[in-house]
């Protein structure tokens, strides 16, 4: 772990759950695998809340836990996962995906089990009913169709379940038998997919006893992940390209969904009749037109699709790992461009293409004056953004008998600007708390004043009253308020956009992993 | 070889002037300082997206961030007892303790070493618990006397001993009665599950007794 991906999971904690589980979590980061009473001596907490804030990591699958190094008989020993604590800044992003795919019932789910970890799926179901139902006026039961939850359990989409045994419980996958009582009349379910719940208002559900203890269900974000690199391939599609280019390519990665395994290189093989079969109709798209479009796309130089045979009117696949490289190195691109301008932009482009080049063939290439050109390139160099690669002619490394050759390596580059992305958002995060802090006795005040004119609105108080109350703020301070509230709201959406740069380099540098 | 040593020894592979600096020269100055905290930008920043969708995972974010301080996930250490005890400690019951967990996790899906036990809270019993305490007090504090004092005001203070504890047990009695009469009047309250204490109740038996003397008046 670096020291930035250490500091900001310690933030990302210390945001979500306190300090103590802060402090525990940053340690056992540190040390790596560590038995209870080790970390609650090195840590110097009492034992009991080390245990809690382990049950709350482990709750939330950000820490696993084993049999040690001294096998079954020894003690248990404790490990941090920390991908799972940086998906912890995704979460509005998780959220949105399932709103925009499943509507607000999925939206909720997804909510509530993102913030509890893990649950079963009757205490999700009366949750969300609960929140859904709240929402509405007085008298109305709710006919809860739990198809909306089939539906985002079927596709195979956002939450997977994890059972205790999964060998001596095969139909745990199907949705169970769930038995709400409410308002003293039995309500009964069916089982497996149409499964219609009416929860009503007030139903009392404490006495219910559903079939389904020891089935959790968790927020499968491989899938999320998959969808989130799915979405960002369409649209540069549709940036490069045009619309009727990403339509095709969105129906080509939609048939693939199920098909293709997590971290494959292709989709599989779609020929091209059924591509214009699953094509929708409201696209409008003829036969020879698709023909077109498919070969422009693979005699495109991102190389986002491919053909790999001529059965069927000609094979086609995507690209996934070198479409997830070349839009990595867009990223980078656009970062020289927007941090060093458009000619430093330029020589990071040649020297990508070209490989290696010496000083005077990069102030060729790139018809740049010899003295920026230089310029440019060392601060590049000195930003490590450009590496320099020595070729002796002699065995010893004599300056005068080598050769400088400027070369850019796109992945060291893409983790490196990774790592800078997680200080990024540390410094973001740090920043946040700072103006937080240097403001809190203005909006402790604001919060009072707010409650008190809650409460008088709630007793029906006259206008003089609240806006006598509101007067309690003077305007400066109110101006003050303002421009807090708008630098944290800049400050959170920039956290969120860089999370998006965060998702691309990480999904470009995990695949060159598995491929290998 | 060695002939075109001598020829080719002051060319470089790369043109001297590129470097900035010609022969003989001295190398540029160092710079002794460490770079700036907030190193001037060259180009402004890109502004960042806005839009419909920004702005929902905005509100997300915040609300996700708020809404985790409540809950029982969140742990906050409890506050270490300062020297003096306050008379608000009293009204401030929601400083969490350490030794027992707000929400209840599957206990079979954890280690075992996590478990903690979480204690509820145990009724007190009217009388019962001063007693307890009084008893072992009196006992220690007998003791430590007894040990420092002579045989004969040992025997003094053995009788005055067996005098306390005969009160004591009085006194325990008296109040074990006491809970059996609320226990009884609590039964009889019970039993007629009615708002009225039973006793106050007048069922009107008394009513027409009284009035036969005067039959002159009339009766409403």
């Amino acid at each position: 772990m670096t020291a930035q991906e250490v500091r900001l999971c310690g933030l990302l904690l210390q945001e979500h759950f306190g300090n103590v589980v802060e402090k525990v979590g940053t340690h056992l980061i540190r040390s790596g695998v560590l038995t209870l009473r080790a970390l609650a001596h090195e840590t110097k907490l009492p034992l009991d809340l080390v245990k809690k804030s382990l049950c709350v990591l482990v709750q939330h699958g950000m820490c696993t836990f084993g049999a040690g190094r001294r096998g079954p008989a020894g003690p248990v020993e404790y490990r941090i996962n920390c991908e799972h604590i940086f998906h912890m800044l995704r979460y509005p992003r998780y959220i949105y995906t399932a709103k925009s795919l499943y509507g607000d019932t999925g939206e909720l789910i997804v909510e509530e089990i993102l913030q509890r970890g893990q649950m079963t799926m009757s205490s999700t179901v009366k949750t969300v009913a609960d929140r859904l139902t709240h929402n509405m006026p007085e008298g109305q039961s709710m006919d809860y169709t739990g198809s909306s939850s089939s539906g985002a359990v079927d596709t195979p989409l956002p939450v997977a379940t994890q059972p205790t045994e999964p060998e001596s419980n095969p139909d745990c996958y199907k949705l169970p038998y769930i038995n709400l009582t409410g308002q003293g009349k039995r309500r009964r379910s069916s089982e497996g997919g149409e499964a219609e719940q009416r929860a009503a208002k007030k139903a009392r559900t404490d006495n219910s006893e559903c079939g389904d203890d020891g089935i959790y269900w968790q927020v499968n974000f491989q899938r999320f992940h998959l969808h989130f690199r799915d979405q960002a391939i369409i649209s540069a599609v549709s940036c490069k390209l045009d619309q009727t280019s990403s339509e095709i390519v969105r129906t080509m990665l939609r048939m693939s969904e199920v098909t293709t395994p997590a971290h494959a290189a292709f989709t599989q093989a779609l020929s091209a009749n059924e591509i214009f079969r699953a094509l929708q109709s409201s696209y409008n798209i003829a036969r020879p037109n698709l023909d077109q479009y498919l070969s422009l796309l693979v005699d495109d130089p991102m190389e986002f699709v491919g053909k790999t045979g001529d059965s069927g009117g000609g094979m086609y696949v995507v690209n996934l790992h070198r479409a997830l490289a070349n839009l990595a190195r867009a990223t980078l691109e656009s970062v020289v461009q927007e941090r060093f301008g458009s000619r430093s932009a330029r020589i990071f482009r040649l020297l990508l293409r070209k490989r290696h080049l010496e000083q005077k063939q990069v102030e060729d290439f790139a018809m740049i004056p010899a003295k920026e050109a230089k310029d440019m390139l060392y601060t590049l160099l000195s930003e490590n953004l450009v590496q320099l690669q020595e070729i002796p002619k002699t065995p010893d490394y004599a300056p005068s008998r080598t050769f400088y050759l400027y070369t850019v390596n796109q992945l060291p580059t893409a983790r490196l600007l990774l790592q800078h992305c997680y200080k990024t958002v540390c410094n973001l995060i740090e920043r946040r708390l700072y103006e937080t802090k240097e403001n809190k006795r203005l909006l402790e005040k604001s919060q009072r004043i707010e409650a008190i004119l809650a409460s008088l609105q709630a007793t029906g108080a006259e206008a003089a009253q609240l806006t006598e109350v509101e007067e309690m703020i003077t305007v400066p301070e109110r101006q003050q308020l303002e421009s807090l509230r708008h630098h944290i709201n800049k400050l959170d959406s920039s956290e969120n956009q860089v999370d998006e740069t965060i998702f691309l380099l990480e999904s470009y540098i995990n695949s060159t992993k598995t491929s290998r | 070889m060695a002939g075109s040593r001598g020829r080719g020894r002051s060319q470089f592979t790369f043109s001297v002037d590129a470097l900035g600096f010609g022969r003989g020269d001295s190398l540029p100055t160092s710079a002794q300082t460490p770079s700036p905290l907030f190193p001037p930008m060259q180009f402004r920043p890109v502004p960042l997206h806005a839009g419909e969708e920004v702005d929902y995972m905005l509100a997300l974010k915040q609300e996700l961030r708020a809404s985790s301080k409540n809950l029982p996930f969140h742990i906050k250490a409890a506050r270490t007892k300062t020297d003096v005890a306050r008379y608000s400690d009293k009204y401030q019951n929601g400083e969490p303790k350490n030794n027992c967990i707000e929400w209840s996790p599957d206990w079979s899906r954890m280690p075992k070493e996590l478990c903690i036990k979480v204690r509820k809270p145990r009724k007190t019993v009217i009388g019962a618990k001063p007693q307890l305490t009084r008893k072992p007090k009196v006992a220690a504090g007998k003791e430590e006397v007894l040990q420092k004092l002579e045989t004969l005001e040992k025997r003094e203070e053995e009788q005055h001993s067996e005098e306390e504890e005969d009160e004591e047990k009085k006194k325990q009695n008296d109040e074990e009665e006491e809970p059996d009469a609320d226990e009884d009047y609590d039964e009889e309250e019970i039993e007629d599950e009615t708002d009225y204490i039973m006793s106050y109740f007048d069922n009107g038996e008394d009513f027409g007794a009284d009035s036969d003397d005067n039959m002159d008046e009339a009766v409403y």
